[in-house]
């Protein structure tokens, strides 16, 4: 009889290399000391991990020291220090780099401090108000930190490290760290992707492309104009390897993944309005009256030139095509009748889809019909204030069946929407 | 009544406001890129560098500072929830 042996079984399933806890060498004294995690199958609520993922953190030896950037989450700090161990003594840590203090990057490092007590810590100037509140748990505060900014250097001795401030990518801590003399960009969560692969190198790995876009999508979409501001910095770097915080080391054709960032953070429809505002309108009518008010605001807005409006019925499509509209889009207006005191799902469901996109600085607005108690329109508004549209116009609400005066009222709402569209931002304030 | 000419730095923005005005309430009109989380000066998260002017933006909180303290915010940061405007030119860009 055969003896079940599901633990060798498995083993032999494995890629090789995935339990060595060897240490990695990247490039000429710099090693991959990260985990990798081929198990998870969700990431941060909002991600599906096909291919699990791996934490990757990084040892670069100077002359003078050695620093560690970036750790391990906390259920996997044991590979990360074994790798660690592989590769210097913890009485040679000098510099410890947090680009990005997330639990997945920073689990390791309240013990990473115990074992290390004399590193000093560099993080961006955003990070040390989270730093505290991540570590309250833990009882280590960093003796040594200081916060760094674009320009900051620290000199490991033939090695020095060179500091980009790249924020909200996707967090507000975020940073990227340059290995000036060997052209090495340890980039943290960009240009990295959920794809759990021992081989490590893009050359190396299976196809990991559909990762990369799908971690961008969902990860760095919503941060498009900061992910735009941190390639203005990263662009002129002279780049051998690009050293992400999750998913193969990019050592193949590097710049590709940064151009093909650069595409993904650029308007992905062609504006064909040119100079004009975009005002998009949508609605939902169960019996025609929000409709009729939809058209209305319409033909307001048009009025006024330099404004391109377009109509939509929030039935026809999926949200996610709405989406990509409003995220190239100076404006919306939403229309939904209110139904047993609220707005209507799809109404919801399109506002919770928003948090892929950039909305800083695009306007909102709401208008309804409504039969008695009318919820609907101040909801919408409520909800399109939380998410940072600028709301410079009321709602605007109509019981039942508009009127034709209310009907040029409708007009009047999209003509005041046009109109604060092509205001300029200089003569807003007083404005609005 | 007096007025301040406020620039954003980082979207090209100048314009002019009542004195009074904290600068959350017209970045967030302008649609530049400072962000913002609490609007109490509690959280930290509209940290603002101040690039010129600090002298026109009325002196910090006593809370404004702690915060500022806390983040080890180097000089010339403000918070952009708290700091209000005096008159004179101020530019900020976000940090
Ligand atoms: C993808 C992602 C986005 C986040 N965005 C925000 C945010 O916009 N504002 C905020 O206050 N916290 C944000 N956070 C931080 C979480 O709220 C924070 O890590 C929290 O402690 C997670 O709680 P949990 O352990 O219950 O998941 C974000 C976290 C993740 C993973
Ligand atoms: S928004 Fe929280 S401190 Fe200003
Ligand atoms: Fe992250
Ligand atoms: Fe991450």
């Amino acid at each position: 009889m055969a003896m079940p042996e599901p633990i060798i079984a498995r083993r032999r399933n494995e890629p090789m290399g995935s339990n060595t806890n060897r240490a990695i060498e990247i490039a000429p004294g710099v090693h991959w000391v990260g985990a990798f995690d081929p198990d998870l199958r969700s990431f941060d609520l909002i991600l599906r991990t096909a291919n699990g993922t791996s934490y990757n953190a990084y040892a670069v030896r100077g002359e003078q020291g050695v620093a560690v950037i970036d750790t391990v989450k906390e259920n996997f700090a044991g590979d990360f220090f074994a790798r660690l161990e592989s590769v210097c003594d913890y009485a040679e840590i000098t510099t410890v780099v947090v680009n990005h203090l997330e639990p997945d990057h920073s689990g390791a490092l309240p013990e990473l401090l115990r074992r290390a007590p004399q590193a000093q810590v560099c993080l961006s100037i955003r990070a040390p108000l989270m730093l505290k509140a991540l570590l309250r748990a833990a009882d280590t505060l960093p003796r040594g930190f200081k916060t760094v900014t674009t320009g900051d250097r620290v000199d490991l001795g033939g090695r020095t490290l060179g500091f980009l401030h790249t924020p909200y990518l996707h967090w507000p801590d975020t940073q990227c760290t340059y290995l000036g003399e060997l052209g090495i960009l340890f980039s943290g969560d960009v240009f990295g992707c959920h794809f759990c692969d021992t081989r490590l190198f893009n050359d190396k790995v299976g196809d990991f492309r559909f990762s990369f876009e799908y971690y961008y999508a969902h990860i760095m979409r919503p941060f498009r104009t900061h992910v735009a501001r941190a390639l203005d910095l990263i662009e002129p770097l002279d780049l051998s390897i690009v050293a992400p915080a999750h998913g193969p080391v990019l050592r193949h054709g590097p710049r590709d993944y940064i151009k093909r960032y650069r595409e993904l953070a650029t308007p992905r429809l062609t504006n064909e309005a040119g100079g004009e505002k975009t005002l998009l309108v949508f609605y939902l009518s169960a019996y025609g009256n929000t409709r009729r008010m939809a058209e209305a605001v319409r033909t307001g807005a048009e009025t006024l030139t330099g404004v391109r409006v377009s109509l939509y019925d929030l039935e026809g499509v999926e949200p996610a095509s709405f989406v990509d509209l409003i995220e190239e889009a100076d404006g919306f207006a939403l229309g939904s009748p209110t139904i047993n005191g609220d707005g209507v799902k799809p109404v919801w469901d399109l506002l919770s889809s928003l948090t892929a996109i950039d909305i800083a600085g695009k306007l909102g607005a709401a208008f309804g019909s409504y039969g008695w108690s009318g919820e609907a329109v101040e909801m919408i508004e409520h909800r399109l204030r939380g998410l940072k549209f600028r709301v410079p116009i009321a709602g605007l609400k109509v019981k039942l069946t508009p009127t034709s005066s209310e009907l040029k009222q409708c007009q009047v709402f999209g003509r005041q929407l046009a109109d604060a569209l092509i205001t300029p931002a200089s003569q807003r304030f007083n404005a609005d | 009544m007096p007025k301040a000419k406020v620039t954003f730095a980082d979207v090209g923005v100048t314009l002019t406001v009542p004195a009074g005005t904290r600068l959350i309430e017209v970045s967030e009109k302008v649609g530049a890129g400072i962000t913002y989380g609490c609007r109490e000066g509690e959280c930290g998260t509209c940290l603002t560098k101040v690039i010129s002017g600090g002298e026109n933006l009325a002196a910090p909180s006593v809370l404004e500072d702690q915060v500022l303290k806390d983040s080890f915010a180097p000089r010339g940061h403000r918070l952009a929830c708290q700091a209000q405007v005096l008159g004179g030119d101020i530019v900020v860009k976000p940090v």
